[in-house]
């Protein structure tokens, strides 16, 4: 048993750095905003996340990464908890994690618009992250992830991916 | 299943498997989760708790609609639309998960969403007759999508002031993604209806062969009354008005005719389903059922 007087605050949060989303490895769970909170308790941690989407399959590997990475450091007793209020949004993304998903050839999500039946491919063409075309076309609103959409540029003929706004 | 208000790695740090094992003493689900038991069958009976009932109402439309949909993985007629689909799968059956991982909680008889959502027969779902109805073509897919996901936008609006932290949670987040299933069904009921002379027939067929199970929709009974006194329900008849405009909306801008009201069947919120629900749970539980506590 380890008691969890000595690793801070600080330095629980820089180890949870380490820990990313799987499916888009460049951004940690705080930039992504799944990161909420950390408790420390007299025996235990706590770690707070809040899924991106209802079903999203690597909300479990960050789960798990969570629990494994702190038990890594010598925290035996982690426990994650779910909390699903205030709602996740793409709007929690900071400019310099946007600047990192442009750089790893995902185009990074606009501000969150509130219009349902408007679709997608009638709005603003979304800016190409590989030659900054905006000469765009949404291809569908599903990607591969629940988090993307599918795009293509014709300046490049570069089929990429959007992080969704939501 | 394994989502929810899931809590991960407590103790000794082993994630929770399902089911747990026998005697593993795994916390309190394991030790009153009885491998072979049919929850709530034979032993249990009527359920009394009308939160429990009520929550099992809005996962179980969730649960059903989500996996009639994954039935299209490998065989929708474009890709981006397999994609979609199956996307949209997922985003139902995580938010069944998070509310059948509530409703197991307020029972308090230990059962899990996986539980629950594996382990009931036809008769103790709950979910109205319009998404246990087999898929049928795209045309019928996607009308049927367009009618629940136009209800379920207004429902979840409404559910999100629930006075339940977690209801409103669940709902909050469900909502967000209510409102892109809305916008994709929309935009395809509007490419069919206003598209060929074939893609026209079939949307209208099938909007004409489903409209019936429309109306079960926003049937309340004492059930739900109980759960709008508890602040957690939604008195769904008063959503009937809203969810018209946004159908006559779309169909007008689909040159599709909103059929006439008649039929209208009912009685899945009570646990009576047509035929082909059994047959549905029969395919989506045989794993569970025949291999229990198998892990991958």
């Amino acid at each position: 048993m380890v008691t969890i007087a000595e690793p801070r605050r600080d330095q629980i949060l820089a180890w949870l750095e380490d820990v990313k989303d799987p499916e888009v490895p460049v951004l940690s769970i705080r930039e992504l905003g799944v990161l909420r909170d950390i408790e420390i308790g007299a025996d235990e941690v706590v770690v707070v996340l809040t899924p991106t989407y209802s079903g999203c399959p690597a909300m479990h590997a960050m789960e798990d990464e969570v629990v494994r990475s702190l038990r890594q450091r010598g925290i035996e007793r982690v426990r994650v908890r779910t909390v699903y209020s205030p709602a996740w949004t793409t709007d929690w993304m900071s400019d310099e994690a946007k600047a990192k998903l442009e750089a790893y050839g995902i185009a990074p999500p606009g501000r969150v618009e509130q219009d349902d039946l408007v679709p997608l491919r009638r709005r603003a063409p979304v800016t190409c992250p590989y030659c900054k075309s905006v000469n765009t076309i949404m291809r569908s609103e599903f990607g591969s992830t629940a988090c993307k959409a599918i795009h293509f540029c014709y300046a490049c003929h570069q089929p990429f991916e959007q992080f969704k706004a939501i | 299943m394994n989502a929810g208000n899931r809590e991960r790695g407590t103790g000794n740090g082993e994630p929770g498997g399902y089911p747990p094992q026998a005697g593993g003493g795994n916390g309190a689900t394991a030790d009153s989760w009885v491998p072979g038991a049919r929850p709530g069958g034979a032993t249990s009976g009527v359920v009394e708790n009308s939160t429990f009932e009520y929550l099992l109402r809005l996962a179980d439309d969730r649960l059903v609609l989500g996996h009639r949909l994954s039935e299209w993985c490998g065989h929708a007629p474009i890709l981006e639309e397999d994609i979609a689909l199956a996307n949209i799968a997922l985003d139902l059956i995580g938010q069944a998960s998070a509310l059948l991982k509530l409703a197991g909680e307020i029972e308090g008889k230990g059962r899990t969403d996986d539980a629950l959502a594996y382990f009931r027969d036809a008769i103790e779902f709950r979910n109205a007759q319009l998404v246990e109805l087999p898929n049928g073509d795209f045309a019928a897919t996607i009308v049927r999508q367009f009618l629940f996901d136009a209800w379920d936008v207004l429902l979840l609006e409404r559910l999100t002031a629930a006075t339940n932290e977690s209801v409103a949670g669940i709902s909050a987040k469900a909502l967000k993604e209510a409102r892109y299933h809305l916008r994709h069904s929309a935009e395809w009921v509007r490419m069919l209806g206003d598209g060929t002379a074939e893609s026209h027939a079939r949307a209208q067929r099938a909007l004409d062969e489903l409209w019936p199970y429309t109306h079960e929709l926003f049937l309340v009974d004492a059930t739900d009354r109980e759960a709008v006194a508890a602040g957690i329900g939604v008195d769904t008849e008063t959503l009937r008005l809203a969810w018209r405009e946004t159908v006559d909306r779309v169909l007008r801008e689909a040159t599709l005719t909103r059929p006439k009201d008649g039929f209208a069947p009912r009685g899945g919120r009570t646990g009576r389903h047509t035929e082909h629900l059994g047959r549905m749970l029969a395919d989506m539980q045989s794993l569970a059922r025949a291999h229990p506590g198998a892990t991958w």
